[in-house]
């Protein structure tokens, strides 16, 4: 049985060597109390300084997100008019594939050295670990994204330079409604059996919405000529306002211990 | 308790009288339905099993935030009960709608707001119960579950508005809807409240014997657990973990 750890900065992060750069950031911020943007802040430098270790998660989700995206060729013919029908689609589906194995190690990753309990007993406010998370899965998914819409524009002869910023719209926006409610579902099937499984489960049919408004959203941009979808964005906004939400009321309830 | 002896096997006959009544009305009192004739009468099982599912996902929802506020056991319970019991009359809806889609719409399915909403709800059911099954520790699994009952909840209007907005082809509502042509006949609205009604205390029944269960469930586990650690007690403690009770 080892003992309770002294201080949340040991064991705040589970790679080696790390303490001494993440204790930094994080001793810093325990002044500020339990105010909500600081701790933010200390989760999200802690989690991509974790992940920029390895880039084992991006490098993984790209490739298989790849993979989805080579697939689905497959299923249909894809000449440019096909594209532009069936490929909004298609993409976000990868988005959400890629999105829910992404998340899953969010907080499991806590679990090896039970770092959650450390994190619980840092003077942060849950909804800031909550929050920091969220907004590191943001960033992950959102460069998977990056690096996907290219190769996507390439292989299925979409062009999408025109259209870019009101692609970056769509796509941080859905990115957001895919990350908010994918991180309290990776919390909650932490302590779940069979939770590879289950975490899409639960978090699919709770995207139905982000996925239609972006599908439906990406699909206005891409059609000639392109229309401004601003309803889609709407519904999309107000989705993430929602689960945002949500989130703040809930995390309290979901890392208590 | 004395009246719980008497009031809930009454109540499970008068459940089952107002059922056939309900069966009888639909089949031998309901008005003929001009263009749709017999297969219309699927009807009214149909939107009262709806109405009841929405009533259980609501009820969920409810007891998912009552028992993060409150900490009762008899809230998660009231959730376990709520949403079986609402999976049942979600999966009831979804079979009487094909059924009667096939003859007047010339398809099963087709993609609509109503029935894709329909069909989410009831993946999210699914996905509920499967939670609660999935979770081992009895400390965690009643939050987790509030957790995504409130998700699910909130979640139902904004995919039932997001699919309206794209695509739609339901007959629009007619007992509170706003076209004043679409109206239901009085008889026919009569018919439907009643087998609302008749739902609603299947429902009521159904849900009570689900609650009863987990509670003795609930029970049981306290027992067990009292048994493990009064052995535990009777025998030398081997060690004292830090920080446990």
């Amino acid at each position: 049985m080892s003992p309770r750890p002294q201080s949340a900065a040991e064991s705040l992060s589970t790679a080696p060597a790390s303490s001494s750069t993440s204790s930094d950031s994080f001793t810093s911020s325990t002044s500020a109390s339990l105010s909500l943007w600081p701790g933010l802040w200390a989760i999200f430098s802690k989690e991509v300084r974790t992940e920029f270790r390895t880039r084992e998660l991006l490098v993984t989700t790209a490739v298989f997100a790849l993979t989805v995206v080579f697939l689905f060729s497959f299923s249909f013919d894809p000449t440019s008019e096909e594209s532009r029908r069936i490929g909004p689609g298609l993409l976000w589906i990868a988005f959400l594939f890629a999105g829910t194995l992404m998340l899953e190690p969010a907080f499991l990753r806590e679990q090896t050295n039970d770092t959650l309990s450390a994190l619980r007993l840092a003077p942060i406010a849950p909804s800031a670990i909550l929050l920091g998370k969220t907004l590191a899965n943001f960033l992950f998914l959102a460069i998977t994204e990056a690096l996907l819409i290219p190769v996507f524009a390439v292989f299925y002869n979409v062009s999408v330079a025109a259209v870019l910023p009101g692609l970056a719209l769509v796509c941080l926006l859905g990115t957001l409604g895919i990350v908010i409610p994918g991180t309290i579902f990776s919390a909650v099937t932490a302590h779940a059996r069979m939770r590879e499984l289950l975490l899409p489960l639960l978090l699919l049919p709770v995207l139905t919405p982000i996925l239609i408004a972006a599908t439906e959203s990406t699909a206005a941009l891409l059609s000639d000529p392109p229309e401004w979808p601003a309803m889609g964005l709407k519904l999309l906004a107000g989705a993430d306002i929602i689960f945002l939400t949500a989130a703040c009321f809930l995390a309290d309830s979901l890392l208590e211990e | 308790m004395p009246t719980n002896r008497i009031f809930w096997p009454a109540a499970r006959i008068v459940a089952a009288l107002w059922m056939a009544a309900a069966g009888y009305a639909i089949f031998f009192v309901a008005p003929d339905e001009s263009t749709m004739h017999e297969i219309q009468r699927i009807f009214y099982i149909h939107v009262a099993s709806a109405w009841t599912a929405g009533v259980a996902f609501f009820a969920v929802a409810l007891s998912g935030a009552l028992y993060l506020i409150k900490r009762d056991a008899r809230y998660d319970w009231a959730g376990i009960a709520a949403s079986e019991t609402g999976f049942v009359f979600t999966t009831v809806v979804l079979i009487t709608g094909p059924i009667w889609a096939k003859p007047i719409w010339g398809i099963w399915w087709t993609w609509d707001p109503r029935l894709t909403s329909t069909f989410v709800l009831w993946l999210m059911y699914a996905a509920y119960l499967l939670l609660g099954t999935l979770v081992d520790d009895p400390q965690r699994r009643p939050i987790l579950r509030g957790i995504y009952g409130i998700f699910a909840f909130v979640n139902v209007p904004l995919v039932f508005m997001t699919i309206r907005w794209w695509r739609g082809q339901h007959p629009s509502p007619v007992i509170a809807g706003a076209d004043p042509k679409s109206g239901l006949d009085p008889a026919m609205r009569a018919i439907l409240f009643f087998t609302w009604g008749a739902t609603l205390a299947l429902f009521a029944v159904l849900m009570r014997d689900r609650y009863r269960l987990e509670a003795i469930r609930g029970a049981t586990d306290d027992l067990r657990q009292q048994f493990d650690d009064s052995s535990q007690a009777a025998q030398p403690v081997i060690a004292a973990r830090p920080g446990g009770g």
